[in-house]
């Protein structure tokens, strides 16, 4: 079978993406500076470096969403000033975002021709396009029912869907911005079995992550990027992880962490035949069971969406459990007797329920106020911010200096918007805020979501301290590294269910990545 | 530099300037249309509204009015409730000041009847305010909706009320009895005779207090703090425990008493009665106050004293030329609503453009 090409008979040798001096500054904030590198037509080419080291700002440049300031792309060769995504689409550029692009109640192949219908009576086009979504779909091994509901499909066949919308299209160069953050490991490893398919076929593959062992488990070359610049390229075959990462970073990240030994206290929360369902009638928790001790990180495993976030939620106060029961240090949490979960975490927080939220731009900070006023969110109350209803400016600012510098916020003002802030020292400003508060029991929903490598580590360690100082730590994450840096005990969760839970010493991703998806394995006290 | 990074100056300042300067140039060219100049038009409005230290007095007397209803507005607004209903909540706040004045200005005298019934219109205001917030809080009505609905409502109610209880027999016009001396708001011209015979009073010192309270809640409060949170972030002020249906009753309540405040200017300082329909459509001009005065208490000072000199400018110019008929005030306080509400961002693009062109070549 023909390989389809756009390479339009460029020269062997020629890269079929060059990046030449690009620079693009945000205000003050220098997101791409000269930035210079090829990538070879056939390969797959990663892109690391921490969050706001200017990976993401190139790309948009490459697929037609920023222009650059200065420098120029060329494609084969050739420049190729993107003016607008659809150019970029037209040059053969795909990109799969993050959050998928599609329409949940359409069929696969309603969104793969949504936009390039080619007809005004669909049923022609319709037969064209499912011929020729077989065919790319066995030349590819992209195997997706043309006629399945995208709602219905799992969110790694959604994600094969998104790909096939671009290989159909035409595109010739993928572009995919943290493709595994909602995939299972299986998943993971079928996406990657995909990708190499495409590379062997002659297509280029640009991958943006910072998780290391995707790079050397994928990519044949990467680029590695901080503050902006180019601080490295190297092949995968002849690097190492340590290498990449101390390039990203500037120093060498420990695969442990020093930590205090494992001797939990007495019970601070005990979960009994939690249940949870919404105003339809879904079941998204279905009685759980399990305790947590003081000193210990208890660790909930899963693909996201299985009933943690909601977990984390009920146990914050932010929603009511619809039955079972929540004990916290002997006492039973008052939820009971309530209609609904209105100004309930105001009442969680000061029985000593800190909460750093999943989502911390949805639940954790206000976007708009300043790192200062997000300092005392859920604590503006607090006899040290306020006396008879009226804030106490001085003392508020006087603490968010401290836990600027406690935490080294950067860039180090407490006047400063918070949504200014990169998405790690927003998360410092969270996670400082309620370690500040000096809890009993802590709820950590994804600490190092969109946060750089080297923030990661000052949180892990940080975490680790709240454990040894006693505290009782509540930990979701679908980071199953994270998991294994920090948990003490590991409880998976599937549909709302517990598929498991094991001991950190049992840690065996394998194992936990059959729980996850559902394969309930035997359940160890 | 993206329109919505524009410096707090060119949003605050620049744009509503430019946006006024629109609505007057479109004023000018319907003026120049009646055959009249508009250079000397706008000359007699600004000197009739603003120099004009009587003229000064009525644009005073008006904008009184408007900052009331402004702070119903934004009030509401800062929770994201968008409040409709400040006609309504004006308009029974006046009951609310009238129950007070009717029954007691023949026995009491004014240090007793004058804070008695301004309490009571905020007390009658919030309480016709409350029950869209509750329902709002408690049931999901949007409030939107509630509060039109509620305008309605308190048109008809006060209809009965003036027109079948309130009128003395005898009387010709729809409006209660006259209030007695008690029940009078002292003016301002007893102690700035220049003012000469402007009804603005002491209610106008009170609406500055208003906004300075606004502002203090607002920026100072913990219940102003939950109240920004609410509106900014509903999902993190909900984790941070307020209490949100607390905050939207509350808020609408104190939103009700500051429209239903408004009564009092115009009924107690110059009609001395309870008029039918004495709202005039101040409930609505508020919501412009508050949306071109951005929600700030000065921004909102301005732009209501700016509708105040729209009226009593727009007055005098039709008195003055007779071309121009005295409904162009209505006309040209539409094209500033347009100009300053509904097309706010319409120069921001270009304001941006043109500060990124400037900033350039001294970062180059």
């Amino acid at each position: 079978m023909a390989l389809v090409t756009h390479g339009e008979g460029a020269p062997p040798g020629v890269p079929v993406v060059e990046f030449k001096g690009i620079c693009k500054q945000f205000g003050a904030v220098k997101a791409n500076a000269d930035v210079s590198f090829q990538i070879r037509k056939g390969s797959i080419h990663g892109i690391v470096g921490e969050n706001g080291a200017g990976k993401s700002t190139l790309m948009s440049i490459l697929y037609g969403y920023y222009h650059a300031d200065s420098g120029q792309i060329l494609l084969n060769g050739e420049p190729a000033p993107m003016r607008n995504s659809q150019e970029a689409i037209r040059r053969g550029i795909g990109m799969i975002h993050q959050h998928f692009m599609l329409v949940d109640t359409f069929t696969v192949l309603e969104n793969i021709m949504l936009g390039v219908e080619g007809a005004l009576v669909l049923d022609t086009s319709f037969k064209a396009a499912e011929k020729r979504l077989r065919e790319l779909g066995s030349q590819y091994k992209l195997e997706v029912d043309p006629n399945a509901r995208v709602e219905n499909l799992s969110v790694g066949a959604q994600q094969r869907v998104e790909i096939l919308k671009l290989i159909y299209r035409g595109a010739d160069i993928l572009i995919l911005d943290e493709p595994t953050a909602v995939l299972t490991p299986q998943e993971t490893d079928a996406l990657f079995a995909i990708l190499r398919v495409f590379r062997d076929q002659g297509k280029t593959i640009i991958l943006i992550t910072h998780k290391l062992q995707e790079i050397f488990a994928l990519t044949d070359r990467v680029t590695v990027m901080r503050a902006g610049t180019v601080v490295g390229e190297v092949d995968t075959a002849t690097s190492s992880r340590e290498a990449v990462a101390q390039l990203m970073i500037g120093r060498a990240i420990e695969s442990s962490l020093p930590r205090a030994p494992y001797q939990p206290g007495a019970v601070v929360l005990e979960v009994a035949q939690l249940n949870l369902h919404n105003a339809q009638g879904v079941k998204l928790l279905d009685k759980l069971n399990f305790s947590v001790r003081a000193g210990e990180i208890v660790a909930i495993a899963g693909v996201s969406g299985n009933g943690q976030s909601e977990l984390l939620e009920v146990l914050a106060g932010m929603r009511l459990p619809s039955s079972g029961e929540l004990r916290y240090q002997d006492q039973r949490l008052p939820y009971a007797g309530r209609h609904d979960a209105d100004g309930l975490p105001a009442v969680y927080r000061t029985l000593g329920i800190a909460h750093a939220p999943e989502d911390r731009l949805r639940e954790g900070l206000v976007k708009a106020n300043s790192v200062a006023l997000n300092a005392i969110l859920g604590h503006q109350k607090d006899a040290a911010f306020a006396a008879r209803g009226l804030l106490k400016p001085e003392a508020i600012l006087a603490h968010a200096e401290r836990l600027v510098r406690e935490f080294d916020v950067r860039p180090a003002d407490p006047q400063l918007r918070v949504g200014l802030l990169s998405g790690g020292n927003q998360q410092k400003v969270v996670l400082g805020r309620e370690i500040a508060a000096r809890p009993t029991l802590m709820l950590i929903g994804q600490p190092t979501r969109g946060v750089d490598i080297g923030s990661i580590d000052t949180i892990h360690r940080r975490l680790l301290a709240l454990r040894d100082a006693g505290i009782a730590i509540v930990l979701v994450s679908v980071e199953l590294e994270e998991i294994r840096v920090l948990a003490d005990r590991i409880i998976v969760m599937c549909g709302g269910r517990m598929t498991g839970e094991l001991a950190a010493q049992d840690f065996d991703t394998t194992r936990i990545g059959l729980m996850m998806g559902g394969v309930s394995q035997t359940v160890s006290p | 530099m993206n329109p919505q990074d524009l410096p707090r100056w060119a949003t605050s300042l620049l744009l509503p300037i430019l946006n006024l300067l629109s609505a007057l140039l479109v004023a000018g060219l319907v003026i120049y249309a009646l055959g009249e100049s508009p250079l000397e038009s706008l000359g007699i409005l600004v000197n009739s509204a603003f120099l004009n230290p009587e003229g000064l007095g009525y644009t005073l007397f008006y904008a009184t009015t408007f900052i009331f209803t402004a702070l119903g507005v934004a009030f509401a607004l800062h929770t994201g409730l968008f409040n409709i209903g400040g006609e309504g909540q004006m308009y029974v706040g006046g009951l609310g000041m009238a129950l007070v004045v009717l029954n007691m200005d023949a026995h009491w005298g004014p240090w007793v009847v004058i804070p008695l019934a301004i309490a009571c219109s905020a007390l009658f205001g919030a309480a016709w305010a409350f029950l869209p917030g509750y329902l709002q809080a408690r049931r999901g009505s949007h409030i939107v909706v509630t509060t039109i609905m509620f305008n309605f409502i308190a048109a008809s109610l006060m209809n009965y009320v003036i027109v079948s209880l309130l009128i003395p027999v005898g009387q010709q016009t729809t409006a209660s009895r006259q209030f007695a001396a008690s029940g009078w708001l002292p003016r301002l011209n007893e102690w700035l005779p220049v003012l000469g015979q402007t009804p603005v009073n002491i209610s106008f010192l009170l609406a500055l207090a208003a906004l300075a309270v606004y502002a203090l809640v607002m920026r100072r409060t913990t219940w102003g703090y939950g109240i920004r949170a609410v509106g900014l972030n509903p999902h993190a002020a909900h984790y941070a425990g307020v209490s949100i249906k607390g905050v939207v009753i509350g808020v609408m309540a104190v939103s009700g008493a500051l429209a239903g405040m408004a009564a009092v200017n115009s009924e107690m300082g110059s009609a001395h009665q309870l008029g039918l329909n004495f709202t005039a459509g101040a409930g609505y001009i508020g919501i412009a106050v508050a949306l071109m005065g951005r929600n700030h208490p000065i921004g909102m000072l301005l732009s209501a004293v700016l509708f105040g000199g729209l009226i009593q400018g727009g007055f005098d110019l039709s008195l003055e030329k007779s071309n121009i008929p005295p409904e162009t005030f209505v006309f040209i306080q539409g094209l500033v609503i347009l100009f300053c509400g509904a097309m706010e961002n319409l120069y921001a693009p270009a304001v941006a453009g043109l500060l990124r062109k400037m900033k350039k070549p001294s970062t180059a």
